[in-house]
C-alpha cells in the first residue's frame, strides 16, 4: 500500500470501503432486522393482513375501494375517501393528486373524445360533494361550486385586459349546452364554455355563491389523501354514512354506530394526530353481523 | 390546539434527548481508541487510521469515496434487472440512474421515479440504503473537520476522513437505526422480503399489496437526512407511517442527529454555553417557520380550500393538518425531505413556508452534519458583521476571522442562491422546463423553484406535481445536486484548513461575545436577512403571487 502515491491510495481505500459498507449496511443490517422482525413482530412485520372467510382480504393499514365494477359505491358498505393512487387505492401507484389550491379551471373534454380534458381540483371537489350528497340524501352544496357539481368560475373579458368595462363573461367549467350558474355578471349575460376555445385572456373569477361555509358533506369526503391509500375516514364522514348503511343492511342505527366506535382510533396518547375510522375493518365487522 | 400540543411534545423530547446523544457523539467520534473490529476493518481497506490528513487530502479522500459511491450505485440501478430481488423491475434508464445515484450519494434523495414501480429490494437495501448511511456520514465528517479547525491549536491536520466515516456509520448511525427501526416495526411498519401479493378485496375487486424491508429503510430515510420514500408516497404511506404515534417518532428521528450535533460541537469546543446559544438560534428559526406554516395552513385562503372548508387535500386522516405541517416544516428545515402529505396541495403560503425553510440554507437544524457546518457559516457571518458594527476583532473560539476565512464563508454562501436562481431561470426559459409543470402560472413556477432549491440544498423534498423524469430535469438536477453538495464542502474544508493553522488568541475585552440575547438576535437576523436578500424576488413571483392574487 505504501508504495502507491497517496492520491491513488485514497481511491483504493474508497473502493474497499464501499464494498465493506455495502455488505454491512446493505445486506447484513436489513436482513438481520428482517430476522428480528419476523421472529418477534410477525403480524405487523408481514403488513398487518386481515382475512375474510379464511382468505387474505387486504391489510388493515391500507385502504380499499368499496365500489362495484361500474365504479358506483356499493351501498351496504361505508365508502373510503377519494384516492389519487392509480384507479383508486392502488398500492402500485401511491401518491396524491398534487394540484394546488388555485387549480380551478378545467380543460374541457373534446366532445368527440369524452376521455380527453383535465378536471381542476375545484371541479373534482364539487363533483364529489354533489355525488356524496345524493348518495346520503343530504345537501352536497359547497362554496365555489355550481349546483351541477363543477367549479363556479367565470372568465371575465375586460376592455383593457385586466381593467375597464366588462365585454364578455364565460362560465369556464360549464361546457355548452349547459345553463350557466349565473345569468348575468356586471350586466353582461354569462355564456357557457365551448370546448377548445381559448379563454386564456380572460380574468379568472371564482364565485363563492351562497352555500354555507361548513358544508354538510365533510372535508375528507371530497379530498384525496397524500398516499391514496388512507385507511381512515373522519368520524363525521362515518356518521354521515351510518343511516344509509343501517338501512341497506337492516341493522339499527345504534348498532351501526357501536361498530363505528369499535373501529375508531382516537388520538394517540390522547393528543397526537386526529381520530379516524378504519373503513376496511369497519366493513369487515359489519359483514360478520349481517 | 392539539397540533401545538403535539409540536410541543415532540420538540421537548428532542431537546431532552439531544443532550445525551450529542455528548455520546462527542465522546465517541473524536479521539479515543480504535475498537479491535475497526482495526481489522482499516487493515482490510488498507487504511492507516492514525495518520491524519490536511484539508486537501481530506477532501480528496471524501471525493474519491463519493464518486466511487455514485459509480457503484449507478451500476446497481442500471443492472437491477439481472440481479436477484429485483421484483421483476428492469434496470433504470441511464439518465434516471445517474440522477438517482447522485441524488442518494449527495444526501438529497430527490426521486424522479415511484419506488413501488421502479426499485426492487436489492436496489433499496444494498444501493440506496448504503448511500443513505454513507452520505449522512460524509456530512458528519465535514462537520467534525470544521470543528477541529476551530478548536485545534496549530498544525495542518483536520482529522482522518476514513476514521470519521467509519465511526459516524458504525458508532452513531447504525446503532440508532437498529433502535429506531425496531421501535417502528413494533408500531406496525412492515419488514419482510415479500414481493407483490394480489388479494381479493372485501368489495370483490383486487388489490396488490407490496411487501418489503420498510422497517429497516425508515430510520435510514429519516435519520440520515435522506428522505427518499420506499414507496412513492413516502411517510404518507401507511406501511411507512402507520399511526400518529409513529408519525411523531418519525419527526423526532428526522431532527435528532442534526440537533444533537450542535451539542457535540459545544462539547468538543469545551463551551456548552455556545451549544445552547446556537440551539436557541435554531429553535427561533424553526419556531418562526412552524408558526408561519400553521397559520398559513389554518387560514386556508385558497379557492379550493375554501370550497372544501379545510386544507385536507393531500393529507392523511390519521395525522390531520397540523401534524402534516409539523412534519413538512421538520422535513424541509432538517434537509430530510420526507413527506407525510402532498406539499403541492398545501396552501400557497404554506408551501412557501416549506420553500423558505430550505432557502434558509438548511441550518434549522439542517442535514446530518451539513446542518452544523451551515450553521457555523451563518455564525461566522454574524460575528464578522457584529465585529464591523462595534469595531471589535472578529474572532470565534479564539480564531481570527480574517480576509482568507471570510472569502471561503462568502463563497460558501453564494453557491446555493446562484445555482438555484440560475437553474430555475433556465428551466422556466426553456420549453423542456415548462412542459413538466403540474400546475400553471405562479404555482407552476413555485414547483420549479422548489425543485431546484431542494436539489441544490441536498434536501430532496418535492412538490410532486412537477414531472422530473425527463432528460432536461434529470441532467440539470444532477448537476445542481452535485455542485450544490460538493462545492460548499470544498469551501468548508478549505476554511477548516485555514483555521486549524492559527494559534488561538486570548479572549479580551475587545472580543465579541458569542452568547447572550444580542448575539442570538444578531445570528438569527443574519440568517433571515441573507435568505431574504437572495430569494425574496423569486418568492414574490411564486408562492406569494399564488397566495395573494389567487
Amino acid at each position: 500500500m505504501n508504495r502507491l502515491p497517496r492520491w491513488l491510495a485514497h481511491h483504493v481505500a474508497a473502493l474497499r470501503v464501499v464494498v465493506v459498507l455495502t455488505l454491512a449496511l446493505g445486506l447484513l443490517y436489513p436482513l438481520a432486522m428482517t430476522g428480528i422482525a419476523q421472529a418477534v413482530f410477525g403480524r405487523g412485520a408481514d403488513g398487518s393482513l386481515v382475512e375474510k372467510d379464511g382468505k387474505v382480504a387486504g391489510s388493515e393499514l391500507v385502504g380499499q375501494s368499496f365500489t362495484g365494477t361500474d365504479g358506483e359505491p356499493i351501498k351496504r358498505y361505508f365508502q373510503s375517501r377519494p384516492s389519487a393512487a392509480g384507479d383508486g387505492y392502488d398500492p402500485g401507484a401511491t401518491g396524491a393528486g398534487n394540484q394546488g389550491s388555485e387549480s380551478v379551471v378545467d380543460v374541457l373534454p373534446d366532445p368527440a373524445d369524452p376521455e380527453s380534458g383535465k378536471l381542476s381540483l375545484l371541479t373534482q371537489v364539487c363533483a364529489r360533494s354533489k355525488a356524496v350528497g345524493e348518495l346520503e340524501q343530504v345537501s352536497g352544496a359547497r362554496p365555489y361550486c355550481t349546483s351541477d357539481g363543477v367549479g363556479a368560475v367565470l372568465g371575465v373579458f375586460r376592455e383593457q385586459g385586466l381593467s375597464g368595462r366588462t365585454t364578455r363573461v364565460v362560465s369556464l367549467n360549464q361546457a355548452c349546452p349547459a345553463t350557466p350558474f349565473l345569468a348575468a355578471y356586471e350586466g353582461v349575460a354569462v355564456e357557457c364554455a365551448k370546448p377548445g376555445d381559448d379563454y386564456s385572456k380572460a380574468l379568472v373569477v371564482p364565485v363563492r355563491g351562497d352555500a354555507p361555509a361548513h358544508p354538510v358533506v365533510p372535508a375528507d369526503a371530497v379530498t384525496a389523501s397524500g398516499s391514496g391509500l388512507d385507511p381512515h375516514i373522519s368520524p363525521a364522514y362515518a356518521d354521515l354514512q351510518a343511516p344509509r348503511v343501517a338501512r341497506e343492511r337492516g341493522l339499527s342505527l345504534d348498532r351501526v354506530e357501536d361498530v363505528i366506535k369499535q373501529n375508531t382510533t382516537g388520538r394517540a396518547l390522547g393528543f397526537l394526530g386526529e381520530p379516524g375510522v378504519n373503513v376496511l375493518t369497519l366493513n369487515l365487522a359489519l359483514d360478520r353481523e349481517s | 390546539m392539539y397540533g401545538w400540543l403535539q409540536a410541543l411534545f415532540v420538540l421537548t423530547l428532542l431537546v431532552v434527548l439531544h443532550v445525551p446523544v450529542g455528548d455520546y457523539m462527542a465522546r465517541t467520534l473524536d479521539g479515543g481508541r480504535h475498537l479491535a473490529i475497526e482495526r481489522r476493518l482499516y487493515r482490510i481497506c488498507g487504511i492507516d487510521p492514525d495518520r491524519e490528513q490536511d484539508w486537501r487530502h481530506y477532501l480528496l479522500a471524501l471525493m474519491a469515496f463519493s464518486v466511487l459511491g455514485i459509480a457503484a450505485l449507478f451500476a446497481l440501478l442500471t443492472l437491477q434487472g439481472s440481479l436477484p430481488w429485483s421484483l421483476g423491475h428492469p434496470g433504470m434508464s441511464w439518465e434516471l440512474a445517474l440522477h438517482t445515484a447522485v441524488s442518494f450519494t449527495t444526501n438529497t434523495s430527490w426521486q424522479n421515479y415511484a419506488g413501488e414501480a421502479t426499485t426492487g429490494h436489492l436496489a433499496v437495501m444494498a444501493g440506496l440504503g448504503v448511500q443513505g448511511f454513507a452520505s449522512a456520514a460524509v456530512g458528519m465528517c465535514v462537520g467534525l473537520a470544521l470543528i477541529r479547525g476551530l478548536i485545534r491549536r496549530g498544525g495542518t491536520e483536520i482529522g482522518n476522513f476514513w476514521v470519521d466515516l467509519v465511526r459516524s456509520v458504525f458508532r452513531v448511525l447504525l446503532p440508532l437505526a437498529v433502535l429506531f427501526g425496531i421501535v417502528l416495526i413494533c408500531m406496525g411498519v412492515q419488514q419482510n422480503l415479500d414481493g407483490a401479493q394480489a388479494v381479493n378485496t372485501v368489495a370483490g375487486g383486487t388489490q396488490t399489496l407490496i411487501g418489503g424491508p420498510v422497517g429497516s429503510w425508515e430510520p435510514v430515510k429519516l435519520m440520515t437526512g435522506d428522505g427518499g420514500g420506499f414507496f412513492n408516497a413516502s411517510s404518507a404511506h401507511p406501511f411507512e407511517n402507520p399511526s400518529s404515534l409513529s408519525d411523531s417518532l418519525e419527526i423526532l428521528i428526522m431532527l435528532i442527529v442534526p440537533t444533537a450535533f450542535i451539542r457535540t460541537f459545544g462539547r468538543m469546543a469545551g463551551n456548552l454555553r455556545l451549544g445552547w446559544t446556537m440551539l436557541t438560534v435554531v429553535g427561533i428559526l424553526f419556531g418562526l417557520l412552524l408558526i408561519a406554516g400553521n397559520l398559513a395552513q389554518a387560514a386556508h385562503t385558497g379557492t379550493v380550500a375554501q370550497a372544501v372548508g379545510a386544507q385536507t387535500e393531500g393529507t392523511e386522516t390519521r395525522f390531520g393538518i397540523p401534524a402534516s405541517t409539523l412534519f413538512g416544516v421538520s422535513a424541509t428545515a432538517s434537509a430530510d425531505g420526507a413527506l407525510n402529505a402532498s406539499y403541492d396541495s398545501f396552501s400557497s403560503l404554506g408551501g412557501g413556508v416549506l420553500l423558505a425553510a430550505m432557502m434558509l440554507g438548511e441550518i434549522a437544524p439542517g442535514g446530518t452534519g451539513s446542518g452544523l457546518y451551515g450553521l457555523i457559516m451563518v455564525v461566522l457571518v454574524a460575528i464578522f458583521l457584529g465585529g464591523l458594527m462595534v469595531g471589535r476583532t472578529p474572532e470565534f473560539l479564539g480564531k481570527r476571522i480574517g480576509f482568507t476565512e471570510m472569502r471561503f464563508v462568502v463563497l460558501y454562501s453564494l453557491v446555493s442562491p446562484t445555482l438555484i436562481l440560475a437553474f430555475t431561470g433556465l428551466a422556466v426559459g426553456l420549453p423542456a422546463g415548462v412542459s413538466s409543470m403540474g400546475n400553471v402560472g405562479a404555482h407552476g413556477l413555485t414547483e420549479v423553484l422548489y425543485a431546484y432549491t431542494s436539489n441544490v440544498n441536498s434536501n430532496g423534498s418535492a412538490m410532486a406535481g412537477l414531472n422530473g423524469n425527463t432528460m432536461f430535469y434529470n441532467l440539470t438536477m444532477t448537476a445542481a445536486m452535485f455542485i450544490g453538495r460538493y462545492l460548499p464542502i470544498a469551501f468548508v474544508l478549505a476554511l477548516a484548513g485555514s483555521l486549524v493553522r492559527q494559534q488561538p488568541q486570548a479572549v479580551t475585552a475587545g472580543t465579541l461575545r458569542t452568547q447572550g440575547v444580542s448575539f442570538v438576535a444578531l445570528a438569527t437576523g443574519v440568517a433571515l436577512i441573507v435568505a431574504l436578500l437572495n430569494f425574496l424576488p423569486a418568492l414574490s413571483l411564486g408562492p406569494l403571487a399564488d397566495g395573494l392574487l389567487g
